[in-house]
């Protein structure tokens, strides 16, 4: 039987304010419990809130990146339950008048199309604090310092198909905040954290039951258990049962999904407008002016690698996804002046060294400028590509640059011919048999061959021999025997 | 001393006729030793207020200074202050210390005024008699008998017994109004926005505002000088300016368009109290005012809806109280679920449980178009109805409430009875407009007081009409019989 996944996702995106959305207590991540916990934030009596601008220009700049319409007057509501981490015993959010309405985000597909996920709408709230159950006995502990702090909720239609579209859609949201610059993006301190609601049908029918799973915060754990959630949902309506409406947990470290509430336990959440906030109004002027003062998102970074360096689109989509990464390529090219040349390095050798060692672009060993500069000494034939990956390791281990690591490990490529005469004559002196094999072979399917021969001599110069000129050589050498 | 107006001791304090410390521990003197018939303050700050008045008077030596400069008040118990107990009427924050001041009560002080102590009120200010208070019922000092009118019948009956010169109160629906008129006093509603409500504890944010109930309206005028500020702390302040409202107290009334709602006269009304106000009417016609009857169409509807859009907003706005960070909390909770139940049906009264049920169900998923919705709309007809009455006339009066003060258990379960007591005053707050309360005689020896009502920020009118009248007349100049 075949069956079609529906996903959508709900994503909550940590504004970078210095501030609150709603008090002036800091938003830094790792200080001691509470102690970034205003009157305000502990919800003291007689306290109020005051919008954080800067929060509310942050989102417009969100809307504007995922090209969505921006409501020119919204306004916050309360939802009301009950909560230790909920100090007012509400959250500040929106319902009926979110800030981000309708967008979209295009994400590439496997047969190299690509796909937009449409954005129902995105809306500012304030993040609710943390229980904290280690270290108490029979009780439990409350840390307010989250309390407050600026989210977008961005939610998506279910417009995606499976594990592989959620996480590119999800990659691709993290790009753009990142780029834009609203969002440290660190998900492993909840900066980024993904809700997905999945159901499954077979194709042609009505949609399914769904359910959602909360607060995922890594691209790994979203694939699993979207992944998991779709066998349980297709086994459960294959063996004659039904998918219940409810909100489940996954836990990424013992790989098990859980039942948290069903709808009937759900709550009223009984919204209405919060009356100690006005409504916010904002025109076509602070929209512009949020849109001039933008950083560049993935999209257009990506439209300029393809129109001014001349990348693929394939090469052009990867490099430009991530800011930190598209900045690092940028200073790359510049250096070396080889946007091509770059793109395979970054593509290639530096992300399977930050893939192996388990870190991001930003603490790599080694500088954007320190790559360009190996790539010129590639470029003006110091040293071949092979040899370059070696100086690469070496730079990597933090053995300065590839200039130095070249002069101290005598890398560099052999250009002297008669030096290389030399090796040529050595090496086919000592394969004979070769040598007679080409003569004999039909003059069209001789450089076939030359192949065989070069192996050995770069060999015999410990991969130092110029190719270049070893096969000019070559060439010049075996045409004088024929 | 405790008969002067805030007018009168500014000129004594100026006068070296008294001290501020001898003049507050005259007051502290007087609460010790007459409150107990009245039980009109929570917390007395003796200490504090002597000290502040030691203060005032090293100002008032020293120069120019505010005219609150050492006149020592009241605070309505509902306005935090900063290391003193802050209760709100109720178990829930017997305990409660704030660790700030409201923004009012940093303008008192700034002003040099001397905080006597936090006077009684109904359960966060829930209630039009004072008789919801987790402290106890505030008596009348007219009657002991009788309410002094709430919510801040503490204020009221600290200013009506002398107790202090003037006290800060609140209004959602007629809280200041309605116990100055039950207790012989002038009250002042300020327009919404025009005085912060950063620190003064929510009941329903949308309809709350400070003010002061004093003697005269000159003596309001001067409290509404320093306790009108813009505040960036509340988004709901208006940043508009702010005149000095006693230099037009002596405008004349001559051409002054006033508004008659036929509305406030009809059943309902006490026949007494309806002839005082009329007669007080015509008293501002004999100074040159032009008198017309007008119509307000929407006004039976305000009652019912402000008893949905009032418990709406404090269902939520009371949430905060759950026995988690601070106030109340259960022994012994068994789990999250017990210690929310128990915590909040142990130490809210009856009346806020009622309040925050009404409230929780109005907003409830299928009865939001209903009732939450439905009331939005009655409070912008509401509203309507003031703005188009505006073009015509230029202060609206009439009755602040229907009848005297009644007595303790007058109207005990029965809510609704007590819920229309606020018919006239109610309106004002949906509309978000100032008014004033001024007493305008004696119905079976207890006062009856005026209600003027006014366009946005035109309190300076009102109080110039208020004193006006207060110049020819001697109704605010009457102590309760039992007042020495």
């Amino acid at each position: 039987m075949e069956w079609e996944t529906v996903i959508g996702l709900e994503v909550h995106v940590q504004l970078a304010t210095k501030t609150k959305i709603f008090s002036g207590a800091s938003t830094a991540f790792g200080a001691e419990p509470n102690t970034q916990a205003c009157a305000i934030d502990l919800a003291m009596p007689g306290t109020l809130p005051v919008v954080n601008e800067e929060a509310y220009r942050l989102a417009v700049m969100f809307g504007l990146g995922i090209d969505a319409e921006i409501s020119k007057r919204s306004f916050f509501e309360r939802k009301n339950y009950f909560y230790p981490d909920l100090p007012k015993g509400y959250q500040t959010t929106q319902l009926d008048s979110p800030i981000v309405g309708r967008g979209h985000v295009d994400i590439p597909l496997a047969n190299g199309g690509t796909k937009a996920i449409r954005i129902h709408h995105a809306h500012l709230e304030e993040d609710a604090g943390k229980s904290v159950h280690e270290g108490f006995i029979g009780m439990s502990g409350i840390d307010l310092n989250r309390a407050g702090t600026p989210l977008i909720e961005i939610v998506s239609e279910p417009d995606i198909s499976n594990a592989e579209e959620a996480v590119a859609f999800a990659k691709k949201l993290h790009g753009i905040v990142t780029s834009l610059g609203i969002c440290d993006g660190e998900m492993s301190q909840g900066s980024m954290r993904f809700d997905v609601n999945v159901s499954v049908r077979r194709p042609g029918e009505e949609l399914g039951t769904r359910t959602e799973t909360k607060n995922l915060n890594s691209f790994r754990f979203m694939t699993e258990c979207i992944e998991l959630e779709v066998e349980r949902q297709i086994d459960l309506i294959e063996d004659g049962g039904k998918v219940l409406q409810e909100t489940r947990l996954y836990n990424g470290d013992t790989k098990v999904a859980r039942s948290m509430r069903s709808k009937e336990e759900a709550n009223d959440y009984r919204y209405f407008p919060c009356p100690d906030l006005l409504p916010v109004e904002i025109d076509d002027e602070y929209i512009e002016a949020v849109r001039a003062a933008m950083p560049e998102i993935p999209a257009a970074r990506k439209a300029r690698f393809v129109g001014d360096l001349g990348l693929s689109e394939y090469d052009a989509d990867i490099l430009s996804s991530d800011a930190v990464q598209s900045a690092f390529f940028e200073q790359a090219t510049k250096v070396s002046g080889d946007a091509k040349l770059s793109a395979n390095w970054v593509m290639g050798d530096v992300n399977a060294r930050l893939n192996s060692d388990e870190i991001t672009i930003k603490d790599a060993p080694i500088s954007a400028d320190l790559l360009g500069g190996l790539i010129l000494r590639i470029k003006d034939n110091t040293i071949s590509n092979k040899i370059a990956k070696q100086v690469f390791d070496a730079m990597w281990a933090g053995e300065g640059d590839a200039d130095t690591v070249i002069e101290a490990k005598g890398l560099k490529q052999v250009s002297d011919t008669g030096a290389l005469e030399a090796m040529v004559d050595d090496v086919l002196n000592a394969n004979a048999a070769m040598v007679e094999e080409y003569i004999n072979t039909e003059e069209a399917k001789r450089k076939k061959k030359l192949g065989g021969f070069m192996g050995p001599i770069m060999k015999a110069s410990k991969g130092q021999a110029n190719p270049k000129v070893v096969n000019e050589i070559l060439l010049k050498k075996l045409n004088e025997r024929l | 001393m405790h008969n002067k107006t805030i007018a009168e001791l500014a000129q004594g304090l100026r006068n070296k006729d008294f001290s501020s410390e001898e003049l507050t521990r005259h007051y502290l003197d007087r609460i010790e030793r007459l409150d107990g018939n009245y039980n009109s303050y929570i917390t007395v700050t003796g200490e504090q207020a002597i000290a502040q008045a030691k203060d005032a008077d090293e100002r008032l030596s020293i120069g120019d200074q505010p005219t609150l400069c050492g006149v020592p008040i009241a605070h309505k118990d509902i306005f935090c202050t900063d290391g003193v107990r802050t209760s709100c009427g109720s178990k829930m924050l017997d305990n409660f210390v704030p660790p700030y001041n409201a923004a009012i009560v940093d303008n008192y002080l700034a002003a040099g005024a001397v905080t006597l102590g936090k006077v009684n009120m109904d359960e966060f200010a829930m209630g039009s008699s004072n008789e919801t208070s987790y402290y106890g019922a505030v008596k009348n000092p007219w009657n002991t008998n009788c309410v002094p009118g709430g919510s801040s019948g503490g204020s009221a009956a600290a200013v009506a017994a002398h107790l202090a010169a003037a006290s800060t109160a609140s209004d959602t629906g007629g809280s200041i109004r309605q116990p100055a008129s039950l207790c012989g006093l002038t009250g002042l509603k300020p327009t919404y926005g025009r005085v912060s409500r950063w620190g003064m504890i929510a009941y329903a944010s949308s309809l709350d505002q400070a003010g002061p109930i004093t003697r005269t309206a000159e003596d309001a005028a001067i409290m509404l000088n320093t306790m009108a500020s813009f505040d960036k702390r509340d988004s709901t302040c208006v940043d508009e300016s702010i005149p000095d409202y006693t230099v037009t107290l002596n405008d004349s009334l001559k051409g002054l368009r006033i508004g008659v709602p036929k509305e406030y006269f009809s059943e309902g009304l006490n026949a007494d109290t309806a002839a005082r106000v009329q007669d007080a009417i015509k008293e501002f016609e004999k100074q040159g005012a032009i008198i017309k009857e007008i119509s307000l169409p929407h006004t039976q509807l305000a009652v019912p809806a402000y008893y949905v859009i009032a418990p709406a907003e404090c269902s939520a706005n009371l949430s905060r109280f759950d026995g988690v960070r601070y106030g109340y909390r259960c022994e012994n909770p068994a789990d999250l679920q017990d210690l929310y139940k128990r915590s909040r049906s142990e130490a809210f009264g009856e009346e806020v449980q009622r309040r925050i049920m009404v409230g929780a169900y109005a907003l409830s998923a299928g009865y939001y178009d209903a009732y939450y919705r439905k009331a939005q709309q009655v409070r912008r007809l509401v509203k309507q109805d003031f703005v188009d009455a505006f073009d015509d006339v230029d202060v609206i009066m009439g009755p602040t409430a229907t009848a005297p003060a009644f007595e303790f258990g007058a109207m005990a379960g029965d809510s609704v009875a007590m819920y229309l007591e606020d018919i006239y005053t109610i309106a004002i707050n949906l509309a978000g407009l100032p008014g004033l309360s001024i007493p305008c005689g004696l119905v079976d020896n207890k006062p009856v007081g005026l209600q003027l009502i006014g366009n946005y920020f035109s309190e300076a009118k009102l109080l110039n009409a208020a004193h006006q009248f207060q110049q020819i007349t001697d109704h605010h100049q009457q102590s309760a019989p039992a007042i020495d």
